[in-house]
């Protein structure tokens, strides 16, 4: 087995984008895994459009949008492997993968990128009371088996939750000919982009009932009725609101979790959070010479922003194999409060950070006619008005070294939303 | 004359603003509810000439894969997305596509073309 | 004519016709469920208990220590997973542990070995995540977790490797004399038989009495559980039970023998024999009475839930023997707690009693070995590549949370009554039994199997029957 000096493990759009970074950064040794048989990760499967807008300022659909980043990879020669397993990383970094033709390998690396992407959270994780008969799909699982396998799963269909996937299986399932009788949301607004509630469900009458939740699955065999109820403030379901659908397929889209079982093998700390790694300015781990990007580090709303993170951390990567470790002259903690969720990265290293270094996060609830605040120390810095914060949307705010660099006693930043 | 009101649902930001459009014999005559410009726009065509780009997928004979994902190249009648669904219905691509590829030209008359929209390679 | 015919292929019903075929004996099991291990079977605590629960010279006190015993070596024999993991009773504080002491003497009774009472520190140093509250418990060493599904389905494919046939997706209707031997009408052949083993589980009662005049009544008693990610596998050590009380009978906290953490069960009494459906009550009762013993149970670490329904007789023993009115139709009846534990024992004893009355000879042929689905995991990286190099699926990873290769899952397949659906494959692989739920490899699977078995993507099932995946194709249906 060739040596590599980085080895990225993943091949979606974060891997993709963070290997030709890296490339263009001067690492010559880059191996991408992939564990499915093509690269481009998840978007070969969501063949709907809408990616891409900040990125190539028009609108792509997923495989395309994969395309134009696996043409870089293509061109600038960059190695990979497909339906390859990672299946350890050591904190010495070598990675231990398999698959039919190596067998099983270990490739010792001066760097490794994660870029597992996510999972969807599965039924069990919901306690939904009920039956466990055929034809309970989570969206993704549905996604990939009408759009590459060309089946269908059922013809008539309840989805619970509004993310984005549920949304867009609720029209695709229904442009394939299926009837999807309501979509349930537990939560009192949904986590879904508007142009795809008015796009996915309006445009073909489909309603979305917010606060409510599936109480009930019918059927030993196959399924065949779910019942739905409008639920309290503390999400317990009310009674006497139920509502029961005759139907075949229940579709979940319940929330994606980061897919960190190899990262914590490897003793990458976790954030309890957004449950991807906790990182630095630099997205990199606790264990030196591991990064992350992508929704493996935390859930990202728009592709563009995976593809900007992942550039990020391939060009860190390439600097830290170039010139190994900067030692911290000190640390700047990022404290999220009062509405903001959790913040990526969770510290920063003023003296080594790049001139600007971009924070995301997510909001925990809706905010209208509100702002985040950016506190050094009790000193607010910076304050951005929005008519409206979101859980659904990735947040972020810019921080600049400049800014850091004169305050030479800052212990902590802190991030809140606040009233306009 | 007919004066119709419309409503819709803004998709421009997380808001979602409630716009009410009124029409006078299909003219705009005002938009309310909307907080921004871009809402003003948006709800103007959207009662006069709603459109979406429909993406789909068509079975690939011979290839690496059995489907091959499709768009219409640029927007058509909101109206005519059923319809376009019907069109394509049948339709089986040789292996390989390539993105771009034409797959039906000017889908239910409608000038725009079905194109493919991943690159599939022969078995 | 056969024989032997037995009816019910779950872990009595298949251990029966494993023990049976140790003689010379031409036998069948007949099975409703397109596979073997797919009733009270597959969902249920997967422990063997030590012995000390039933009361002394019951059948239950019996089967169950004598149960546990061969245990260990079968699981050697057959191999599947198994581990003496020892097994808990806690009380707290203000409960009356005395009762400890009374279980403990019941056990001795009963034959259990190496009991004994622990106080609180001894207790906690053993495992620290037990509650407050807890002060003393009993401590049975011989307290063991199992693999149910590999359990049964390495009885039954023993048994079909010592020529037992087994008739799948096929539902008795009708059991009556025939002047010297038994004529079973199923959904689909008429079968004849010397003898009949019932081993109908919840619906023993049934198949009894349409031969016997001494009726039976068995109800299902419904008992959900939640089934924790592998990362709360080890919160607890041993199978923690909880002493009854005024609360209920209470639910225990476990590792199971794959390495996830089991909360359950509840006990409902319900009337419909197909009700394995969870509850919100029931999944929500089982947050509440872990805590009892266990503290901080990671909840939010829950995979699934399920429930599987226990055959409660009235008379409240297991019923094992031939009826008194019905000469060759043998019982095992109101096998629920402790049957898993009791299967090898009860499959011992009734094959013993089968083979007297019908004058069976010892099958010189019988080879009692059995190797499981290869787990290359246990593998060094060496034997791995040889063979990765042999056999090349074996490089393939299919599961990915559970790193379950296309080569496995080709041998469940391929093997002695292999695995036709999607839960086939599961309980004889665990591909789809992680935290995924089989949300990224079940399409991989049907594939699989759509090429394996061969059959028609739109005949590939969750688990047999109408329980289809797909219907159609896209813009077809």
């Amino acid at each position: 087995m060739k040596n590599y000096d980085l080895v990225i493990v993943g091949g979606g759009p974060a891997g993709l984008a963070a290997a030709i970074s890296a490339r263009d950064n001067g690492i010559q040794d880059i191996l991408i895994i992939e564990r499915d048989d093509r690269l481009g990760g998840i978007l070969n499967q969501c063949i709907h459009n809408g990616f891409g807008l900040h990125t190539f300022k028009e609108e792509l659909t997923g495989p395309e949008y994969a395309q134009r980043y696996i043409d870089q990879v293509l061109e600038r020669g960059i190695d990979y492997k497909l339906n390859t397993m990672v299946m350890d990383i050591s904190p010495d970094k070598k990675v231990t993968a398999m698959n039919r033709e190596d067998g099983m390998f270990v490739i010792p690396a001066k760097a490794v990128i994660l870029a597992m992407g996510c999972r969807e959270r599965p039924r069990g994780a919901l306690n939904i009371p009920g039956y466990r008969p055929a034809g309970i799909y989570s969206a993704g699982t549905a996604q990939r088996l009408v759009n590459i396998e060309g089946y269908m799963p059922g013809k008539k269909v309840v989805i619970l939750g509004s993310g984005d996937i549920g949304l867009i299986m609720a029209r695709r399932m229904t442009l394939e000919g299926a009837e999807v009788k309501v979509v349930a949301e537990i939560m009192p607004y949904s986590g879904g982009l508007k142009r795809n509630i008015v796009q996915c469900l309006d445009d073909f009458g489909i309603p979305l009932k917010l606060s409510h939740t599936v109480v009930d699955i019918e059927g030993k065999e196959r399924v065949e009725a779910v019942t739905i109820a409008e639920v309290d403030d503390h999400m317990k379901p009310i009674p006497g609101t139920e509502e029961r659908y005759e139907c075949d397929t229940l579709l979940l889209s319940v929330g994606l979790l980061p897919e960190n079982e190899l990262s914590r093998q490897s003793g990458v700390e976790l954030s309890r959070v957004h449950k991807g790694p906790v990182v630095n300015d630099a997205l990199e781990t606790n264990v030196e010479g591991i990064f992350a990007c992508g929704n493996v580090l935390h859930v990202h709303d728009l592709v563009d922003f995976v593809s900007q993170e992942a550039t990020q951390a391939g060009k860190n990567a390439a600097a830290y194999i170039s010139h190994g470790e900067k030692k911290a002259k000190r640390v700047v903690k990022l404290n999220p409060v009062d509405g903001v969720r959790y913040t990526v990265p969770e510290f920063v290293r003023p003296e080594e950070m790049d001139d600007t270094v971009t924070v995301r996060f997510r909001v925990g609830a809706v905010y209208k006619n509100a702002a985040v605040c950016t506190y050094f120390g009790d000193k607010c810095v910076a304050r951005r008005k929005k008519q409206i914060f979101a859980p659904g949307e990735m947040e972020q705010v810019v921080l600049k070294k400049a800014d850091l660099l004169a305050d030479p006693d800052l212990k902590e930043i802190t991030l809140k939303i606040e009233e306009a | 004359m007919a004066e119709e009101k419309k409503n819709l649902t803004c998709i421009c930001c997380p808001m979602g603003c409630q716009i009410t459009v009124t029409l006078n014999d299909g003219e705009v005559t005002d938009v309310t509810g909307n907080t921004c410009k871009r809402g003003d726009i948006y709800a103007r065509k959207e009662v006069t000439n709603p459109t979406r780009v429909v993406t789909s997928s068509v079975r690939v004979t011979g290839g690496e894969i059995p489907m091959v994902s499709v768009k219409t190249k640029e927007d058509i009648p909101k109206g005519k997305i059923f319809d376009c669904c019907r069109a394509i219905e049948d339709i089986e691509v040789p292996a390989p596509v390539k993105i771009g590829d034409v797959i039906l030209k000017n889908v239910c008359g409608t000038g725009v073309d079905i194109v493919a929209t991943k690159n599939v390679a022969a078995r | 004519m056969y024989d032997v015919a037995i009816i019910g292929a779950g872990v009595t019903g298949s251990a029966i016709a494993r023990y049976l075929s140790r003689y010379q004996v031409k036998a069948c099991v007949i099975e409703r469920e397109e596979d073997v291990c797919d009733g009270t079977s597959k969902a249920n605590s997967a422990i063997v208990h030590a012995g000390f629960d039933a009361h002394p010279g019951s059948l239950k006190a019996k089967m169950n220590v004598r149960g546990s015993e061969m245990m260990e070596d079968l699981s050697k024999e057959l191999d599947f997973p198994y581990d003496r993991n020892g097994s808990l009773v806690v009380a707290t504080k203000d409960q009356d542990a005395s009762l400890l002491d009374k279980l403990a003497e019941q056990g001795r009774e009963n034959g259990v070995k190496d009991i004994r009472i622990l106080d609180e520190k001894e207790l906690k140093e053993m495992e620290p995540n037990l509650a407050d509250d807890v002060v003393k418990a009993l401590y049975a060493p011989t307290g063991a977790i199992v693999c149910p599904f590999n359990l049964t389905i390495a009885l039954a494919e023993n048994a079909a490797d010592n020529g037992v046939e087994f008739f799948l997706n096929t539902t008795v209707e009708k059991v009556e004399r025939d002047g010297d031997h038994y004529r079973i009408e199923t959904d689909g052949k008429v079968i004849e038989a010397k003898a009949v083993v019932n081993a109908a589980g919840v619906y023993a009662d049934a198949i009894n009495n349409m031969v016997s005049t001494h009726k039976y009544h068995i109800i299902p008693r419904r008992g959900q559980y939640k089934l924790l990610d592998k990362t709360a596998g080890k919160h607890v050590r041993r199978t923690i039970f909880q002493l009854p009380s005024k609360m209920g009978k209470g639910v225990l906290v476990s590792p199971t023998v794959h390495g996830n953490l089991i909360v359950g069960p509840t006990a409902e009494d319900i009337d419909d024999k197909e009700g394995i459906n969870t509850t919100s009550e029931g999944l929500d009762s089982l947050s509440r009475t872990a805590a009892l013993s266990v503290k901080n149970v990671p909840l939010y670490e829950v995979i699934t839930s399920f429930a599987g329904l226990r055959a409660h007789e009235e008379g409240g023993d297991f019923v094992l023997g031939e009826a008194e009115d019905a000469p060759n139709f043998f019982n095992a009846l109101g096998i629920e707690s402790p049957g898993l534990s009791s299967a090898p024992a009860i499959g011992e004893y009734l094959s013993d009693l089968v083979a007297e009355k019908l004058g069976l000879e010892k099958n010189p042929n019988f080879n009692g070995k059995r190797k499981g689905i290869l787990d290359p995991s246990k593998l060094s990286m060496e034997e791995r590549n040889e063979l990765i190099k042999k056999n090349p699926a074996y490089g393939q990873i299919i599961c990915r949370c559970e790193m379950i290769t296309e080569g496995q899952i080709l041998d469940a397949i391929h093997r002695t009554l292999g695995a036709r659906s999607l839960d086939g494959v599961k309980r004889r692989t665990r591909a789809g039994m992680g935290r995924c739920q089989a949300g990224f490899c079940s399409p991989r699977t049907m594939e699989i199997l759509e090429r394996e078995v061969p059959m028609s993507a739109f005949d590939v099932t969750k688990t047999g029957g109408k329980s289809k995946l797909v219907i159609g194709y896209n813009k077809r249906v």
